[in-house]
């Protein structure tokens, strides 16, 4: 879906050319992400939520926080869980139906480098050992389509989960019983940001808009955390990369997540 | 997934792991060229408890029609794991993790197969997974690559694969199942040794800066050492042990 976008060969050539003087097509430098708006708390009957602008793609994301039922083999460990859909109002050639391999590459990606990054701690979200956890869900919805959903997918994700207030849930009578009126702070350890990097030539680009993305050699995500490690990491698309390239990729990655975690940190304290 | 805990011992104080092995050795690797009748191109490999079998196709007509790319040939991947190849019983239907699987495998093989020499046709790469034990993902790609290869399909490189990754704060070879489980993290890599291209790389699980950068060292040196024993199964196939 989101590599479908139709563009001519011309347009292709422009920015290959604009690249070689060091140009980008939207006049941003290189290593230079998009103008990111948060909106959080945008859905009040979320228990977080989040609306991003990542330059002209829009996402929104809703996090609900529910008793659920642990996994067998993780009984003292809550859920959390990620995703992310295309919605037909976003693109043209968006069409409904079951999700196809980009979208759930999509989903997989945004979702792993929250996951791994541990930025909830899930230990504290047990209700009851082995019988009842606490799932956090994030659910992104993609409204407008301009390149890089893997970005605003995942600062939307952070951003809601940063705003949410969970419910309190005690163990009563063999069940998860409401304590009304009380709300706790979602256990947080760290601010993951994902930097999205493009190749194209031989030029490493920084959130590839719309056109970059359709004119993209291959493309690489890098999630960092606050310490400035390295949590998650995917690369896709038709051509590889060099040693010295992942390394240069790694470095921008962290550099560039520095700014956006503080956009990140400024919209929780904004929206509270 | 999630199983976390620290209290399996994945490294002893000798530095062994906890299959005996040193940090920078990988698994027995064993890749057999062909061996399948009616494929185009076939290939065997055991990795480690890996058994994985590779079927390919092409270059052929493409189904469904509209498919097809007038300017080149197109790749199709499927991966796909056997409902008995792991512990518990898998649905056999594509999980979404195989789907993703399979997108990533073929993009790691694109740059290497010169489709643009088959405008309008597909070549269909099958990988069937019967035994599953942790870096199913590389040696997919690893015997995927040899398969090809055997199909007599013209490419640049073959692309090798291995994972690199941490467990006891140590930077290791190839991960396995229980490293991949209680370890701290798993980076896959696939690499074409002859064009110096890294065309598969994922990570889960956190790396400082240094480590991160050990880590792709590792397992670039690490599918180099694969790299060989690709080409010496195409050897052994092609020109008996003549050609070692």
């Amino acid at each position: 879906m989101t590599s479908s976008t139709v563009i001519d060969e011309l347009k292709k050539n422009q920015i290959l050319e604009l690249l070689e003087q060091g140009k980008r097509v939207d006049g941003r430098a290189l290593d230079e992400a998009r103008e990111i708006s948060i909106e959080t708390n945008a859905i009040p009957k979320a228990n977080g939520s989040a609306r991003v602008r990542l330059g002209d793609t829009e996402v929104v994301c809703g996090v609900k926080i529910q008793p659920d039922r642990p996994f067998p083999d993780t009984g003292d460990k809550g859920l959390f869980i990620c995703t992310a859909e295309l919605l037909p109002l976003s693109h043209p050639t968006v069409e409904t139906g079951p999700p196809g391999p980009e979208v759930i590459e999509l989903a997989r990606v945004v979702d792993r480098g929250i996951r791994e990054s541990h930025m909830i701690d899930v230990s504290q979200l047990v209700i009851e050992k082995d019988k009842s956890v606490i799932g956090v869900f994030a659910d992104n919805v993609v409204v407008d389509y301009d390149g890089n959903l893997f970005d605003a997918c995942s600062y939307a994700a952070t951003a809601a989960l940063l705003s949410s207030k969970s419910p309190k849930w005690n163990w009563v009578d063999d069940a998860p019983a409401l304590v009304e009126g009380e709300e706790v702070s979602v256990p947080i350890t760290t601010i993951p940001v994902s930097v999205t990097m493009g190749k194209i030539g031989k030029h490493i680009i920084v959130d590839p808009n719309g056109d970059e993305w359709a004119s993209m050699d291959a493309r690489i995500t890098i999630t960092t955390d606050s310490n400035g490690n390295i949590c998650a990491l995917q690369k896709g698309g038709d051509d590889g990369f060099t040693l010295d390239e992942i390394v240069q990729c790694g470095e921008i990655s962290v550099r560039v997540g520095t700014k956006i975690r503080e956009k990140l940190k400024a919209a929780q304290q904004g929206g509270q | 997934m999630g199983g976390r805990e620290a209290t399996m011992v994945l490294m002893d104080e000798n530095g062994k792991r906890c299959d005996g092995r040193t940090v920078d050795e990988p698994r027995r690797i064993m890749i057999k060229a062909g061996g399948l009748k009616n494929a185009d191109g076939s290939s065997y490999i055991e990795f480690g408890d890996n058994k994985i079998l590779v079927g390919v196709f092409g270059p052929r007509d493409v189904h469904p029609k509209h498919m097809s790319n007038t300017d080149t040939g197109i790749l199709r991947v499927r991966y796909h794991m056997e409902p008995f190849s792991v512990g518990e019983r898998k649905n056999p239907a594509p999980s979404r993790r195989e789907i993703e699987i399979s997108k990533v495998i073929k993009e790691a093989l694109e740059p290497a197969v010169m489709l643009e020499k088959f405008p309008r046709t597909a070549v269909d790469v099958f990988i069937e997974v019967l035994q599953a034990d942790g870096g199913t993902r590389c040696a997919a790609l690893t015997a995927a690559s040899v398969a090809l290869a055997d199909a007599g399909i013209p490419m640049r490189d073959m692309v090798a694969a291995i994972a690199a990754g941490k467990v006891a704060d140590t930077v290791i070879l190839d991960v396995n199942n229980e490293e991949d489980q209680a370890g701290q993290a798993d980076m896959p890599i696939g690499y074409m040794p002859n064009l110096e291209k890294i065309t598969l790389l994922q990570l889960d699980g956190v790396l400082t800066p240094e480590e991160y950068k050990k880590c792709i060292q590792v397992g670039v040196d690490g599918c180099k050492l694969v790299y060989e024993l690709q080409k010496k199964a195409l050897n052994d196939k092609y020109f008996g042990n003549k050609g070692d």
